[in-house]
């Protein structure tokens, strides 16, 4: 990997974003969202797309499970789960014990389970696979994500797509613009330290190195994120550790879309999916936060317009490896749900025997979804953000 | 007489942050005796032996305590260049105390890239491939002949030898094949090889093949042009900036001889001002520069932690992230009052030396930043008259993030 494509890895880790960030985009603040509330630019039956990324490559077998093959059971004894423990969605598949929020929403045919998503020769490092999914680019993953080029299309505010995680991700970086990206931390100036200075500190100086100009605009942002602090309604309901957990990074979705910020796209993420060794308890636990956040989120925004699509880099390996974990597979379940969604299982369930090198064959492009939602929630033609590629996953919305 | 401004760059660079009289010295001796100067560690180090590696075992306190004394060691020791180098190491070979949950293999650990951080990269693969850490942080116990696990060897190549695009899936799988047989003994602290549950069956690794074993697998690796490559992108990622490595660099088998040939070609003095400094970075070249102690600052450690750099805890095996990263709203909160806390213990006798009217300079030569641009010098000007406040406002200022 070149210092470059290393670079956009950290950036695709959580951290910085492509082109557009580069240049030296900011930082937005809550209240900066919530007084878009009176923008008129946004169509009155206008939808809102919310991105969940699940960072470590989620185990999909053990997510959406096969319980009755006895292929799935063979290949993973000590990490398969019984019959009679998974929330059986058919006579074929059943959700991970965890997921019982999301059970639920499938009974209520809301939930839509896309199986099989994936792309033609699959990468199974984390950054490389996770730079595909947020480029939309899986030959060449580039600069820019596939909501950031929806971003420079629209010609909009950064304030259109919006990240609540620590860092934008790369996923929102077009290459005219970016999306904001708003830190939560509960700021507090430190004594002697006055917004005088801040100011100062947080003026442009001519002909001054790049990130050095960087450094002083994060002084203009703390000044105005400590004076939405002190303004904003509700801030001081700001969860203790911010922007880490998915269910408050979705609160604060929630609380953006009942406020009618002209926010389009949002984008969460929960990490932690990177077991290789026992992983049958820690999956169980991240699926629970996953389930929580979901199902409550879910239930709050229901009916006012918002689709929630979820994916991870990769799924795992069919067969477990010697210590009851597995190793990076490919394809993967995605779930989709919110209004318009029709609930259900799409896409072929790939199979356990006829396999590619030890791992599952994708059925679905995961292009194909982002089409779907391209066409169908933002109003965009996908060609145009998806270089070229235009098919649309079918009866998915 | 060398150019002030380029020897106080390199250092800035090659060190955690040199005092105003190491440049001082610098600017006498000459670019070229400066750079040597910096790779000679010939003598003992009197610095790093003020603070010696201390005996922990594994308790959770003891994690703490590991960390509290590398601060120690970066800021004290004279063999700046090697010191620094070690922590690019760890960034390098990103292992968490998370998952190894061991002070005492830690510090192993951080001790054998100090010992292998200059010579030859061969040594240091090898090494690592039996560090107790590292094979437990990549769950090289759990890789066997009967089922292996590749994670150890998928890393191996990605991201501590070849970088992405230079092996296959393949070959992923047989160099964990040829990785198999490690276990690791926590009471000793020592890695070892078992023939029973290695894979000794022929293994085809990027176009090779042979009995390979965890030796075997790394000849293979330092012997594919894009090992020499690879590690000069990442020597160059973090010591000069963002473009390209001078191919010179690449023809060193040792970091000492490929790191010199960086920080003396042409292309990299031209990078200042390109790299924002690293929390750590920021931290011990502030404890450096002002002579105090971390450890005499019981929360420095909590301190990198919320600023996202905490030793010995890496995000993930990928290291941690570079520049605009560490410029955020929440960090720049988190340094100011850092540096309030800095500026009240350190002695500021050179700045209340000095009339206010040029104290500001002071502070420059200080804190060894070239020049505050005008729009911070104006704010400055407004707290001449307190130097722990100017030192605390110069510490936190966008000048000195950079470097």
């Amino acid at each position: 990997m070149d210092a470059v494509t290393r670079r956009k890895f950290l950036i695709t880790s959580g951290v910085v974003g492509g082109v557009a960030l580069a240049g030296g985009a900011t930082a937005f603040t809550l209240k900066d969202i919530l007084d878009t509330a009176g923008w008129d630019d946004r169509p009155k039956d206008a939808k809102t797309l919310v991105i969940v990324t699940l960072y470590g490559g989620n185990d999909g077998l053990n997510t959406v499970i096969p319980y009755a093959d006895s292929a799935y059971q063979s290949a993973r004894p000590e990490l398969a789960y019984r019959p009679d423990e998974v929330l059986k969605l058919d006579d074929q598949l059943g959700l991970s014990p965890a997921l019982k929020g999301l059970k639920a929403l499938y009974d209520q045919k809301k939930l839509a389970i896309v199986r099989g998503v994936g792309y033609p020769k699959p990468d199974r490092s984390h950054f490389r696979s996770m730079d595909i999914w947020q480029t939309a680019q899986p030959d060449r993953p580039g600069n820019t994500g596939w909501l950031g080029r929806w971003l420079d299309a629209v010609g909009g505010d950064p304030r259109h797509a919006v990240s609540f995680e620590p860092v934008l991700p790369p996923l929102l970086a077009g290459e005219k613009t970016a999306g904001a990206a708003v830190p939560l931390t509960g700021l507090k100036l430190p004594g002697g330290i006055k917004p005088a200075m801040l100011t100062g500190l947080g003026k442009p100086s001519p002909g001054e190195p790049a990130l050095q100009a960087r450094a002083a605009r994060a002084f203009a942002d703390l000044l105005a994120v400590d004076e939405m602090v002190k303004q904003v309604k509700g801030a001081e309901q700001t969860p203790e550790n911010p922007g880490t957990v998915l269910h408050d990074q979705l609160d604060l979705v929630a609380q953006c879309i009942e406020a009618k910020v002209a926010t389009r796209v949002f984008s969460v993420s929960l990490g932690g999916f990177d077991t290789h060794a026992d992983e049958k308890t820690p999956q169980l636990g991240q699926l629970t936060k996953l389930d929580g956040a979901l199902s409550s989120f879910a239930q709050r925004v229901a009916g006012k317009g918002v689709v929630t699509a979820v994916y991870s880099e990769f799924g795992r390996r069919v067969r477990a490896n010697a210590s009851n974990g597995t190793d990076h597979g490919t394809a993967g379940p995605m779930f989709v749900f919110g209004d318009g969604v029709h609930g259900g299982m799409h896409g072929q369930q790939p199979s356990l025997t006829d396999l590619d090198q030890g791992d599952l064959k994708y059925h679905v492009d995961f292009r194909s979804v982002y089409a779907a939602l391209l066409a169908k929630i933002l109003q965009e033609d996908p060609a145009k953000i998806l270089n070229g590629y235009s098919q649309q996953f079918e009866g998915l919305i | 007489m060398a150019d002030r401004k380029a020897v106080a760059h390199l250092l800035r660079r090659a060190t955690f942050g040199p005092t105003a009289e190491e440049v001082d010295a610098a600017e006498k001796a000459g670019y070229e005796a400066t750079l040597t100067a910096l790779f000679d560690t010939s003598k003992p180090d009197a610095g790093a032996a003020r603070a010696p590696v201390p005996r922990l075992g594994s308790d959770k306190k003891e994690r703490q305590q590991a960390v509290a004394w590398w601060l120690d060691r970066m800021a004290l020791a004279d063999h700046q260049l090697h010191e620094k180098l070690t922590f690019f190491w760890h960034g390098h070979w990103a292992t968490s105390v998370q998952k190894v949950k061991s002070a005492a293999l830690m510090l192993q650990y951080q001790q054998t890239l100090f010992t292998t951080a200059l010579g030859d990269r061969a040594v240091q693969v090898k090494a690592m491939l039996r560090d107790p850490a590292l094979i437990i942080w990549l769950d090289g116990e759990k890789n066997t002949a009967k089922a292996p696990n590749e994670n150890l060897g998928r890393e191996l190549m990605e991201l501590f030898t070849l970088g992405i695009g230079h092996y296959t899936e393949d070959d992923v799988k047989a160099a964990a094949r040829a990785l198999t047989g490690w276990q690791v003994d926590r009471t000793t602290g020592t890695a070892r090889f078992n023939p029973k549950r290695h894979d000794a069956k022929p293994k085809t690794i990027l176009g090779r093949t042979g009995n390979f074993d965890a030796d075997g697998l790394a000849d293979i690796l330092l012997a594919q042009p894009a090992n020499a490559e690879f590690i000069a992108a990442r020597l160059w990622f973090r010591y000069a900036g963002n473009n390209n490595a001078p191919a010179e660099a690449t023809q060193h088998n040792d970091t000492a001889g490929m790191l010199k040939a960086i920080l003396a070609s042409e292309e990299f003095k031209q990078t200042q001002g390109q790299l924002v400094k690293q929390p750590v970075e920021w931290l011990v070249g502030a404890h450096r520069q002002l002579k105090t102690r971390p450890s005499d600052l019981p929360n420095q450690p909590n301190v990198l932690n919320q600023l996202g750099q905490l030793p010995l805890q890496p995000p993930s095996v990928g290291g941690w992230p570079a520049d605009a990263a560490w410029l955020t709203t929440s960090a720049t909160q988190v340094r100011l009052r850092a540096a309030q806390q800095l500026a009240g213990k350190a002695n500021v006798d050179r700045l209340t030396a000095v009339p206010a009217a040029q104290r500001i300079d002071a502070l420059a030569r200080l804190l060894v930043v070239d020049a505050f641009t005008a729009r911070t010098t104006e704010v400055l000007k407004t707290v001449a008259n307190d130097p722990r406040k100017l030192l605390a406002l110069g510490l936190a200022s966008p000048e000195y993030a950079v470097m």
